[in-house]
């Protein structure tokens, strides 16, 4: 996932210069919005520019949705995604939907519990149960999205570890601020564990 | 009258664009929310719910949007600055007594976020199919402005803008974003002070007030607010100078030419439009709300190609900005609107547009929001041509 450190923003000589696109796709309900959210705010505060948008349908919950974070040094006018850099799925039909979309060194992490099938030859990818590790480890399946948030600022460097941290805790309410930053650091947790078998191989 | 009152927070932040059309209003005064919650416009509703309260406002959520929009033209005649937030369903339901704030001459601001049409169409989707009913959805000759952002900055400009316009002209201001810009999160810089327009007030006393009465020199009837000690009487009937009803051909002609004259007269403090690449241009783009954002994106790719593409955006649809198109260089052969709806300013364009210069669309309706290479595409198939 080289293609992804932070040194990217600055070296990436194709058009569109300095752009980095991020994909967060599942389901209603999942918190996808929050962790689009985050990310965004996160690097505006380390000085990038960045927008978020979001498709949905009609349901409140449980509909297909997804949250979409351009990310760039310069100005952003096409506020929405081109070619995925960074896919983060949450179920299986999310994978399906926006892998052709995925840039061919494109990266992808999905949560293993509900993506019962990868699609054969993925390459670049990372698999965390994140709905079972925010089950069994937080009692609460709502965090699920902050593990994945954390795993994919881990692996990505799009903004600092510390930033994130920052960030989040300015945007959930006090009462959730321990189980939120816990969540994100089980994440780090897992990204760091792919980047030393990464390191190994 | 206008005066300049730093807004509350002046820095840097990622907002929403809803998010920002709400600060904005609550910055330049309006005190009164009137409206009926609708995707892709609840956001200021509930902007608005929670923070009118703390600074001595009023928000109400009402049964409908035929009582929302009334509810706020009754505040604003009573003298608050007054909104309401709908989309497209919504904003179909209020044209009757947007007729009723142009006749009467009532200040207030109607956001219509649009969404996929017609009917409750597609509730989430981005669209721009209501840039005709923005202009003629309430009957008979009526004066209109129409303001489109395309970024989560210019909601928050083009919404303080809306209110003053509204204010100065004592006319109903509509803000016309799209989905993608309401609901798109981006950085913003909210501006550290703020220009503010009130209504005049009445300079006579109440025994000489006439409240359509006409000063030399103006356009724009100082009427006075309910409650203040004048009386008062508002008529949707066409009305002589008194506000009571009159049928005289003469009173009637003088009436609905003044109130157009009130917006054409202002064209020029009214008409916020940007250009870019016109001086080599071959091909000129157009565009209004998020439209602009694929344009700029659809021009740097198409310039990268070899070909000479500039652009041209407006953050004013009505009235619309023709000496824009009058006036294009001699190099410009052909100009391609682009508009999520499925052809409604290219006709604008083509009235407004000499004969030597092409007017093609790249007209996109189907609930996407359009893309650069749609653009793009249209370009390279246009770029030959030209007259």
């Amino acid at each position: 996932m080289e293609n992804l450190s932070k040194d990217s923003l600055k070296k990436n000589p194709e058009f569109p210069k300095d752009r980095l696109e991020i994909c967060i796709s599942g389901s209603g309900g999942q918190g996808i919005l929050l962790a689009g959210i985050v990310l965004a705010k996160a690097a505006l505060r380390e000085g990038k520019n960045a927008t978020q948008t979001q498709s949905y349908g009609p349901e409140s919950r449980g509909g297909a949705s997804r949250c979409e974070v351009v990310i760039s040094r310069g100005e952003i006018d096409y506020p929405k995604i081109m070619k995925i850099d960074l896919l983060l799925a949450l179920t299986q039909e999310a994978l399906q939907k926006q892998l052709p979309n995925l840039r061919q060194d494109g990266s992808t992490i999905y949560d293993s519990v509900f993506v019962k099938e990868p699609p054969p030859g993925l390459k670049n990818f990372l698999a965390v149960p994140f709905t079972q590790i925010a089950i069994e480890k937080f009692q609460n399946v709502l965090v699920a999205n902050m593990v994945a948030l954390g795993a994919l600022v881990g692996i990505s460097h799009v903004v600092s570890r510390e930033t994130v941290k920052t960030t989040l805790l300015s945007s959930v309410r006090q009462n959730f601020q321990e189980i939120n930053l816990k969540a994100l650091q089980r994440g780090f947790e897992e990204a760091d564990r792919y980047l030393a078998e990464k390191e190994k191989k | 009258m206008s005066h300049v009152i730093p807004p509350v927070s002046a820095q840097a932040m990622l907002m929403q664009g809803n998010e920002a059309c709400a600060q904005a209003a609550l910055d330049v005064g309006m005190r009164f929310f009137a409206g009926y919650p609708i995707t892709p416009s609840t956001e200021i509703a509930e902007a608005l719910a929670e923070r009118l309260p703390k600074v001595g406002g009023t928000f109400i959520q009402m049964e409908d949007e035929i009582a929302s929009i009334g509810a706020i033209l009754g505040a604003s005649l009573a003298g608050r600055k007054s909104m309401t937030a709908t989309s497209g369903p919504g904003f179909s339901l209020m044209q009757e007594l947007i007729g009723l704030g142009c006749l009467c001459e009532i200040p207030c601001v109607i956001v219509n976020v649009q969404r996929g049409g017609p009917s409750t169409g597609l509730p989430t989707a981005p669209a721009q199919g209501d840039i005709m009913q923005a202009r003629w959805g309430t009957h008979g000759d009526h004066p209109i402005v129409v303001l489109s952002p395309s970024s989560v900055t210019e909601m928050y400009e083009l919404t303080v803008a809306a209110f003053n316009i509204a204010e100065a002209l004592r006319n109903p201001v509509i803000l016309l974003p799209d989905e993608i810009i309401a609901h798109m999160r981006e950085k913003i810089q909210i501006p550290e002070t703020i220009k503010i327009v009130d209504r005049l007030k009445p300079d006579q006393p109440p025994e000489k007030y006439k409240p359509y009465a006409i000063k030399e020199g103006e356009l724009v009837p100082r009427l006075a607010n309910f409650g203040e000690g004048y009386r008062f009487n508002v008529t949707s009937l066409i009305h002589d100078e008194t506000g009571f009803p009159s049928g005289s051909p003469q009173v009637t002609e003088t009436l609905l030419k003044r109130l157009m004259q009130k917006v054409e007269s202002s064209r020029k403090e009214i008409t916020f439009v940007e250009s870019r690449d016109l001086e080599d241009a071959r091909v000129v783009l157009f565009s209004c709300g998020s439209t602009v954002r694929s344009m700029k994106e659809a021009a740097r790719e198409a310039r990268q190609k070899g070909l000479k593409v500039g652009w041209i955006k407006t953050g004013t649809v009505w009235p619309f900005p023709d000496e824009v198109f009058q006036n294009l260089p001699p190099n410009v052969k052909t100009v391609l609107v682009c508009e999520m709806n499925l052809g409604m300013l290219v006709h604008e364009v083509r009235r407004s547009a000499p004969d030597r210069i092409r007017v093609e669309s790249v007209a996109i309706a189907n609930g996407c929001f359009i893309t650069p290479q749609e653009i793009v595409s249209g370009i390279e198939t246009v770029y030959e041509g030209g007259r």
